[in-house]
C-alpha cells in the first residue's frame, strides 16, 4: 500500500520535473496577480494591509484552479488513468497520491513564495506567520476539493470552465477562514479560531474527498 | 477460471451484445471477433470490470469480479487501445512505472531486457514522445515480456501499429503464456495463428 502511494507520488513530481513550464505557470500567475494590486490600487499602506488577505487568498485559489485541469485530464488521454483504475490497491490510494503530488507541486511553491508577497503589502510579522500557516492548511484542502471537481470533469469537453462552476463555491469557506485568520492577525487579534477550522475543514477533506474523487473516477471512465 | 454469464452492455440507447457466455480455462484463449463499433472493447472493458455490464456476470473462481476486487485486479494485464504511456517520460520509465503499479516488483535489469526482447534496444532512455507510433505498441506490450506475468491478459487490438516482426515475437510470447496456463482474451482484425489447443472465437455481429 505505502509502496503504491510513494511510486504514484514519485511518477507525478517526475513528470512535474520534465515539465517545469506547467509548474512554474501557476507561481508564476500567483506572484504576478498578487503583485498587480498594489501597483493598481496606489502606495496607501493601511489599504494595503487591509486588503492583503483577501487578494493573497483569491490569488491562491485562482493559482490552484489552474493546475487542476491537468489533475487527471492528462492521464486520461493518454490511457494511463485506466491502468492506475486497474491496480491492485485501492483506487483512494491513487487518488490520495495525486493529490498528495499535486499540492507538492502547484501548492507548496505559493505557500513558501507568500512571505515575500506579504512584504509588498507591508503586513506586520505575526501576520506573515499567520499567512504561511493558514496557506500550509488551506491549499492542500484546495487539491483535496479540486480533485473531486477535476475526477468529474475527466473527459468532458470545455472541463476547465466547468471545474471553476463546480469547485470555486466550494472553495468559499476555505477564502473566509484563511483571509479572516490573517485580518485577525493584522490587527493584533488572536487566529487561532481561524486556523483551528480550517485545520478541521482540512481533516475532514482528507476523509472524504479522496473518496468521493475515487468515485468520479469510476463514473467518468464508464 | 474465467466465467462469463449472459453479458450484456448497451452504449446510449442502443443494445451493443446481449447473451455473451463463454468460459476461459486455464491455457486458454478466446478471439472476440465483430465489426466496427460491435463491441469488442466494451466486452474487454467490461471484463476487467472499467464498464459495468447491464446484464449477466463476470465470474472469477466462481465469485464475481466485483466482489474479488483487488485480487481479481491483481491476476489482470489490461493493454487498450491506449498506449497508456507518458510522453515525457522514458520507454524504461514507462515501464517500470506501469509495472510498479500493476504490483509487479521488476528490477532495472528485466525492465530493459523486456524493451530489448521487444526490439527497442538502444531507445530505452529516449522519451516516449520521440518514439514512432509502432515503437510506443511495442514500449506498451513489451509489459508481457516481464518476469511472472499476470495469469489473464485482456489484449485490445495489440497488434495495432506493428511491423510483421514485432507481431510474430508478441504471438510468441502469447504462446508461451498460454503453454504456462495463462489465460488470453483478445480482439483484432488479423489472423491469430497461435499455436494452442484451446481456441474459441467469439463474433459479436448482431
Amino acid at each position: 500500500m505505502k509502496r503504491t502511494l510513494r511510486v504514484i507520488v514519485l511518477r507525478d513530481l517526475l513528470l512535474a520535473m520534465r515539465r517545469r513550464a506547467d509548474v512554474a505557470t501557476t507561481l508564476f500567475f500567483f506572484v504576478i496577480v498578487a503583485s498587480l494590486f498594489p501597483l493598481g490600487v496606489g502606495p496607501e499602506p493601511k489599504l494595503l494591509r487591509a486588503m492583503a488577505p483577501g487578494i493573497v487568498w483569491v490569488a491562491a485559489l485562482l493559482a490552484s484552479m489552474l493546475s487542476l485541469e491537468r489533475l487527471f485530464a492528462a492521464d486520461y488521454a493518454d490511457g494511463s488513468l485506466e491502468q492506475l483504475v486497474l491496480a491492485p490497491e485501492p483506487l483512494v490510494l491513487v487518488v490520495i497520491g495525486k493529490v498528495l503530488a499535486h499540492w507538492l507541486v502547484s501548492g507548496l511553491p505559493l505557500v513558501l513564495i507568500s512571505p515575500v508577497i506579504a512584504l509588498q503589502y507591508d503586513l506586520p510579522a505575526e501576520a506573515i506567520v499567520t499567512l504561511l500557516l493558514a496557506l500550509l492548511l488551506g491549499t492542500p484542502l484546495l487539491s483535496l476539493i479540486g480533485a473531486i471537481g477535476a475526477a468529474l470533469t475527466v473527459g468532458v469537453r470545455g472541463g476547465g470552465v466547468l471545474i471553476s462552476l463546480l469547485v470555486l463555491p466550494l472553495y468559499v469557506p476555505v477564502l473566509i477562514f484563511g483571509a479572516g485568520a490573517v485580518d485577525a492577525s493584522t490587527i493584533g487579534m488572536e487566529a487561532g479560531g481561524h486556523l483551528s477550522i480550517l485545520g478541521a475543514l482540512l481533516l475532514l477533506g482528507m476523509v472524504l474527498a479522496p473518496w468521493a474523487t475515487a468515485a468520479a473516477l469510476r463514473i467518468s471512465l464508464e | 477460471m474465467l466465467e462469463v454469464i449472459g453479458l450484456g452492455c448497451l452504449r446510449g440507447e442502443r443494445r451493443l451484445f446481449g447473451g455473451v457466455s463463454f468460459k476461459l480455462k486455464p491455457g486458454g484463449l478466446i478471439w472476440i471477433q465483430g465489426g466496427n463499433g460491435s463491441g469488442k472493447t466494451t466486452l474487454l472493458r467490461t471484463l476487467c470490470g472499467l464498464t459495468q455490464a447491464m446484464a449477466g456476470e463476470v465470474r472469477w473462481d466462481g465469485e464475481t469480479i466485483q466482489v474479488r476486487g483487488e485480487d481479481y485486479r491483481r491476476e489482470l494485464t489490461y493493454i487498450g487501445h491506449a498506449n497508456g504511456l507518458k510522453e515525457d517520460l522514458s520507454a524504461l520509465e514507462n515501464l517500470r512505472i506501469t509495472a510498479q503499479l500493476a504490483g509487479q516488483s521488476v528490477s532495472h535489469e528485466q525492465v530493459a531486457e523486456a524493451l530489448q526482447g521487444s526490439g527497442l534496444a538502444g531507445r530505452e532512455h529516449l522519451p516516449v514522445k520521440f518514439l514512432s507510433q509502432g515503437q510506443r505498441r511495442r514500449t506498451t506490450l513489451a509489459r508481457l515480456r516481464l518476469p511472472n506475468p499476470r495469469m489473464i491478459w485482456l489484449l485490445d487490438e495489440p497488434f495495432n501499429a506493428l511491423d510483421t516482426h514485432a507481431v510474430a515475437g508478441i504471438k510468441s510470447t502469447m504462446e508461451n503464456h498460454l503453454a504456462q496456463g495463462g489465460m488470453i482474451a483478445l480482439t483484432t482484425h488479423q489472423d491469430v495463428a497461435i499455436q494452442t489447443a484451446d481456441i474459441q472465437t467469439l463474433q459479436l455481429d448482431a
